[in-house]
């Protein structure tokens, strides 16, 4: 593997640090909301 | 003809099939993502773009994850005005998120690709701009759905812009064929994408298809229970 990206890594970088952040992003708020209504279900269940 | 598919938009026969096959679809997902950034950052310079051909293999997959979603939208929302299915419905809505998201991240991955290439961030180029368009119409659709109270008539509303907006779909595919584009023409499919960076660019593909469903699938369950949490909270005093 070759991460020397000269003379352009002042683009390589920020375009996979970008990308990184938004589908890790979008992962973690999707198994939040999944997370959240399962434990609010539980506790309407429980009652 | 779409027996089989009703069979499954059952949501608890969705539920119970979703639940099976997420595991095995995230792992998939993992492993392609460590085999696609494996393979590109082992791919060489192009002779012309040098290393910032490591962009193509998460810009590509980002913009074609950006018209395949609205491709499923579509799909979900003539099921939805056809068959007045609310998995349809559900799905549809629960897509249109991971679609902006795409489109969004097709649009900065291509700005930072188009600085050191073309010498500019943004051009007002057709492939651009109904690319740009696109994303638009995904945050259009979402607030509109979020705008109307009574969930039926909303459903309905969204799936007639959805295929309205599906008009936008062969526009951003021959853009670069209809008008004259600073937007490099089809390269993949004709063939012209040289081995070494046609396959690292394949296996991100499967991965961005693959954490697609896996996010949408999620969605929608995500959906389906909260329609239950609305109907307890409804149902008890």
């Amino acid at each position: 593997m070759n991460f020397d990206m000269s003379p352009y890594g002042a683009f390589i970088w920020p375009a996979y640090i970008v990308s990184a952040l938004a589908l890790g992003g979008l992962t973690v708020w999707t198994i939040l909301c999944w997370r959240a209504v399962k434990a609010k279900l539980a506790a309407l269940e429980k009652k | 003809m779409f027996d089989w598919l009703f069979r499954y938009a059952n949501p608890a026969r969705f539920m119970s099939l979703s639940g099976t096959l997420l595991p095995w679809l995230w792992g998939a997902a993992v492993l392609s993502l460590l085999a696609g950034l494996y393979m590109g950052f082992s791919a060489p310079p192009d002779y012309q773009q040098g290393r910032t051909v490591l962009i193509l293999f998460i810009h590509v997959p980002a913009a074609i994850m950006a018209t395949n979603v609205y491709a499923c939208i579509v799909v979900a929302s003539l099921f939805s005005l056809v068959n007045r299915h609310i998995l349809a419905d559900v799905a549809a809505r629960t897509a249109a998120p991971l679609g902006a998201a795409f489109t969004l991240l097709a649009l900065v991955t291509g700005s930072l690709w188009g600085r050191p290439m073309w010498g500019t961030w943004w051009e007002w180029d057709p492939r651009l701009v109904s690319t740009l368009v696109m994303f638009f119409l995904y945050l259009g659709y979402s607030a509109l759905w979020g705008a109307i109270e009574d969930e039926t008539k909303a459903a309905r509303i969204c799936a007639v812009l959805a295929l309205v907006g599906a008009v936008n779909i062969p526009i951003i595919k021959f853009s670069v064929e209809w008008w004259n584009s600073l937007h490099q023409g089809e390269s993949i499919m004709s063939g012209n994408l040289a081995g070494p960076f046609l396959w690292p660019w394949l296996v991100m593909q499967l991965f961005y298809m693959l954490l697609f469903v896996c996010l949408w699938l999620m969605r929608i369950r995500t959906a389906i229970l909260e329609r239950r949490v609305r109907n307890l909270m409804q149902a008890s005093p």
